[in-house]
């Protein structure tokens, strides 16, 4: 729609959108740092106002002072906490929404960056106005709220297979890189600490203890820095999963290195045996955390198996069974992190086979949706909570601080991948090791952790503060800044944005067993021998357990297919009939080409029909036949928004599992019609014209339109109802058809008859019609659903 | 004794320069050789059919049938014998070794395309030089074999529909009439090359012993 106002006015609008958008953003900062102390001072009036009130109640005695009924009045103390809350995510998105408006500075700029600043500019202006910055970063909200939507995330949509085949990298990188890590600063700083013998300051105070806990907190990979920043970057995915999956996996080490440094430094020394316990500790946490992700991801996906009648909540499960995953784990101080990865990443492959197509969409975006906006606002809060707080600034301690974490980084993962380089088959180049140690970024996760240290305990706390900012806006500012020209200059792999082909997957599987079977001959249980071994264990016992009906039985080559098949539909119906590539190749292949050639047959010219396997066709024509009827029963405009809902939508797997029991019934009219038919419109009608658009010979082949799958071209030519036929719905419903209605059908016009075109209509202008919604002399005629699929 | 002993060492010194293998892990598969031999010079497929594990496997007949290719020799014959000896064993084990770090850019492609020719050896079952339709949909349906009665139409069809794809991607423009005759080894390396074989491909050899560790940690 935009667009088209956009082609009369191309220069002036186009111009004054980013200007708009910055006026938005300013204005809205404004707002937001005004109407906060206004609340913060109202509450306080109205509080006075009734305490007034009632003094003057009580100092009249009996005489009831009966005041005039209050039309309008303001209470903000009721609404205070929702509002504020709801303000604070409004702003948040808000700014979201500028930064994508202004193109330039978004490419520069990484998104956490501007946020910071842009909590920075609110903390500023509340501080301004004089009131009291509200301690927006409290740990408690921070990690109960704020932070799980964000690990779930990661969590759920983890790629296991480089997951797993990079687990020992990822788990030395992150339990020992971040001992070491923590080590390093603590020892070093301490060292530092002690050697300022012209200026005696308060450093010379600082124990070991405090020192190793304040390096145990600082040294710690943060993983909402790195997927704010990996996001933005599109690195190749095994350096991605490398990093990330170390930010994910070194929480364990963090809270077992920051649980006993902050008890023994009240006690101030450490013996043997406590750094045992702390060992057998790092055990307990890490595996404990595992553990309990998994028992709620099985719960997860046992209770997803009965949920075939109540399909509205099952997003529902999914997120509240990971929340319970990430309390439980948070109540006996294991790694809730961890916890919430396992649930994910363990319920994720039952629940998908189980729940519908919907309640997956639903599931992403409620989940991407809270983890952008979680996200955004640890940013923004960082920013406020900055500008709020006491800060120490000690400049040789911030100093040291900044270049050891550097430098411990550095030679941490140099010395880490000399290692793992002699038991790693892909080796790890220099530039991939520059990429890790340089994607190692700080975030709130070391602020909270410090927010909670406790003043008496450790007097020098601002100083850690100030510190740990100074640790977190250096890494996200300037490493955050700087990766992206780095990634370019060094000419680092970037993302393959492929998608998986039937063949990858097909050769995927086929190496999987032939390794493992090579690996039976030799006579030794390698890796491959294992995951064979769990996938049967899964295939047979598991899958049976947690996922309902027929799809457990279903192989994962089949599952892929299905799945892909589905796009297609839905990329069918989303370009409203016409043939959109999914891999931008434009091809005129077809299954005629490749079909082995046939014995001359009677009538060769529609023969050179079929575009699609014949259990597609059966399936398709089976559907649109049957729905045809129902469509002249349903209303006379077709508005996508307005589709009478579904109260049959069953599991599409089901469904392509029973369509194999069809196939057999259909084989009887394949016989008396190689193709669908119905009795043609006359030629003139709009109808007929609209079904010209859809199915046109020459459009197909000059618009050189792509068919690396099979499509199928429908003619919905009707005299009767100028309805159009909604083909998802149609797909699940497939199911529940038994009838044969043999004399109403589509036409699948074969693609060959050169003179159809109907000498008025230029392919080009069709092309235009079908796939770029542009203004057109044709469309003055138009149809709702043509407009609806041009709409897009 | 020590007479034959320098003897197989000498013979096993020639093999570590024909298949790169080092002498310790000739040494592990020559005797993983002599079990499944049962002490003989040559080893027949029943020998290889025998292996329990290997019961559970799909494809186990495309993967002892690939032992017995004359074609994974690099020796340009065709056929296939009915028993081979430790050197041919070795070669077709030389196909699955993984590249070092020492590997230079061009080896590895080397190395893929070796991979590759393995594999399309393995589908290719009349030796034709291309993988028709009819391979094609045998390859999916022995991979489906042991998933269950899921019928052969599903086979058919994801072939069908992969055949599509390697014939679109590799000949984007035929005319309705043409016919594609079936995948040819580049247009086999061209729709796998995402794959990157090379670091796939592989298992790892041992520089044990397993027949006395009995855990098989692999080192190599």
């Amino acid at each position: 729609m935009t667009s088209r106002r956009g082609s009369h006015s191309p220069a002036g609008f186009g111009k004054s959108l980013p200007e708009r958008g910055l006026l938005l953003l300013v204005l809205l900062v404004l707002l937001e740092g005004s109407v906060l102390p206004l609340g913060a001072a109202g509450s306080p009036d109205t509080s006075h106002h009734t305490k007034a009130g009632n003094s003057a109640g009580n100092g009249t005695g009996n005489v009831t002072h009966k005041k005039a009924f209050p039309v309008l009045s303001l209470d903000y103390h009721h609404i205070q906490t929702p509002f504020e809350i709801s303000l604070w995510v409004l702003l948040a998105s808000l700014m979201k929404l500028g930064f994508h408006l202004i193109p330039r500075l978004s490419g520069i700029v990484p998104e956490s960056c501007l946020l910071i600043v842009v909590g920075l500019m609110v903390g500023g202006l509340i501080k301004l106005a004089g009131e009291e910055v509200p301690p927006v970063l409290d740990s408690q909200f921070f990690f109960l709220c704020l932070l799980p939507p964000i690990i779930l995330d990661a969590g759920y949509f983890l790629p296991i297979r480089p997951f797993m085949e990079n687990l020992g990298t990822i788990l030395i990188f992150a339990v020992i890189g971040t001992l070491w890590n923590a080590f390093f600063i603590g020892g070093l700083l301490y060292a530092v600490c002690q050697i300022q013998p012209a200026n005696p300051s308060n450093l010379h105070q600082l124990e070991l203890l405090p020192c190793l806990l304040f390096g145990s907190i600082v040294s710690a990979v943060d993983p909402v820095a790195v997927l704010a920043v990996f996001e933005e970057i599109h690195i190749n995915e095994l350096l991605h999963i490398l990093v990330f999956g170390e930010s994910l996996l070194n929480d364990a080490v963090t809270v077992v290195l920051y649980h006993l440094f902050e008890e023994f430094s009240e006690v101030g020394t450490v013996t043997v045996l406590d750094c045992v316990l702390g060992i057998i500790s790092f055990l307990v946490v890490a595996c404990g955390g595992v553990l309990v992700g998994a028992i709620y991801g099985i719960l997860a996906a046992f209770t997803s198996r009965f949920t075939s009648h109540t399909r509205v909540i099952e997003p529902l499960f999914v997120f509240v069974y990971s929340y319970m995953a990430y309390l439980s784990a948070e109540m006996f101080h294991l790694s809730g992190i961890m916890a919430l990865i396992a649930c994910g990443a363990v319920m994720r492959p039952y629940v998908e086979a189980n729940i519908s197509h919907k309640s997956h969409t639903t599931i992403k975006y409620f989940l991407k949706m809270w983890s952008s906006v979680s996200e955004t606002l640890i940013f923004i809060f960082l920013g406020v909570a900055t500008v709020d707080g006491k800060h120490d600034w000690n400049w040789t301690f911030v100093t040291v601080t900044v270049i050891l974490c550097l430098v411990a980084r550095v030679i941490g993962v140099v010395g880490l991948t000399y290692m793992i380089n002699k038991f790693r088959i892909v080796k790890l180049t220099t530039k991939d090791q520059f990429i890790i140690a340089y994607g190692g970024l700080r975030g709130a996760i070391a602020f909270s952790l410090g927010f909670l240290l406790k003043k008496e305990l450790f007097p020098l706390r601002e100083m850690f503060l100030t510190a740990i900012i100074t640790v977190i806006f250096f890494t996200v500012f300037v490493q955050g800044m700087t990766i992206k020209p780095l990634v370019e200059l060094l000419a680092v792999k970037k993302k393959q944005e492929a998608k998986r082909s039937i063949n990858e997957e097909i050769h995927t599987q086929f190496l999987d067993h032939l390794l493992t079977g090579i690996e039976d001959i030799c006579g030794h249980y390698g890796h491959h021998h294992w995951k064979d071994k769990l996938n049967r264990f899964n295939k047979k016992y598991v899958k049976k357990c947690l996922i309902a009906g027929e799809r457990s039985k279903e192989p994962q080559l089949i599952a892929f297919y299905h799945k892909l098949e589905m796009k297609q539909a839905i990329e069918l119906v989303e370009s409203g009939g016409g043939v959109k590539m999914p891999s931008a190749m434009p091809s005129t292949v077809s299954m005629q080409n490749i079909q082995p050639k046939k014995p001359p047959l009677a009538k060769p010219v529609e023969r050179a029909l079929p575009q699609l396997p014949k259990g597609r066709e059966e399936e398709i024509r089976k559907i649109l036949r049957s729905n045809l009827q129902r469509t002249r029963q349903r209303l006379r405009s077709y508005n996508r928004h307005t589709l009478v809902a579904d109260p049959y939508e069953d599991g599409l797997g089901d469904l392509l599992i029973k369509k194999q029991k069809m196939i057999e019934l259909e084989k009887k009219i394949k016989d008396m019609n190689n193709y669908l038919t119905v009795p043609a419109a006359p030629p003139d009608s709009p109808t007929m014209c609209r079904a010209r658009l859809a199915s046109d010979p020459q459009a197909y082949h000059t618009k050189s339109v792509s068919d690396s799958v099979p499509a199928i071209q429908v003619d919905l030519a009707s005299p009767q109802s100028p309805d159009s036929v909604n083909m998802m719905d149609e797909f699940r419903r497939a199911g529940q058809q038994q009838q044969q209605q043999e004399d109403q059908g589509l036409t699948m016009r074969p693609p060959s008859r050169p003179g159809e075109a109907g000498g008025a209509r230029d392919p080009q202008k069709l092309t235009r019609c079908l796939s770029d919604p542009g203004p057109s002399a044709d469309e003055e005629e138009d149809e709702p659903f043509l407009e609806e699929a041009k709409g897009d | 004794m020590g007479a034959s002993q320098t003897r197989s060492d000498h013979e096993h010194q020639h093999l570590t320069d024909k298949t790169g293998f080092s002498l310790e892990q000739i040494k592990n598969l020559h005797k993983r050789f002599q079990q499944l031999s049962g002490n003989e010079e040559t080893i027949s497929k029943e020998d290889l059919d025998r292996i329990p594990a290997l019961a559970n496997n799909p494809i186990k007949k495309q993967i002892i049938g690939a032992f017995f290719d004359k074609r994974n020799q690099h020796q340009d014959e065709v056929g296939s014998c009915d028993e081979i000896g430790f050197e041919q064993f070795l070669m077709v084990m030389s196909h699955f070794r993984p590249p070092t770090l020492k590997t230079t850019d061009e080896e590895k492609e080397a190395m893929r395309k070796e991979k590759l020719r393995f594999l399309f050896n393995m589908h290719d079952t009349d030796n034709d030089g291309t993988i028709t339709l009819e391979e094609y949909r045998k390859v999916v349906e022995e991979l489906l074999s042991k998933s269950g009665a899921i019928g052969q139409e599903a086979a058919k069809a994801i072939a069908d529909a992969a055949m599509l794809e390697v014939a679109s991607t590799n000949v984007p423009h035929m005319a309705p009439d043409d016919f594609y005759e079936g995948i040819t080894f580049e247009h086999f390396e061209q729709i796998l090359k995402g794959l990157e074989m090379e670091s796939r491909m592989h298992i790892r050899f041992l520089d044990v012993d397993t027949t006395t560790m009995r855990c098989g940690k692999s080192t190599s």
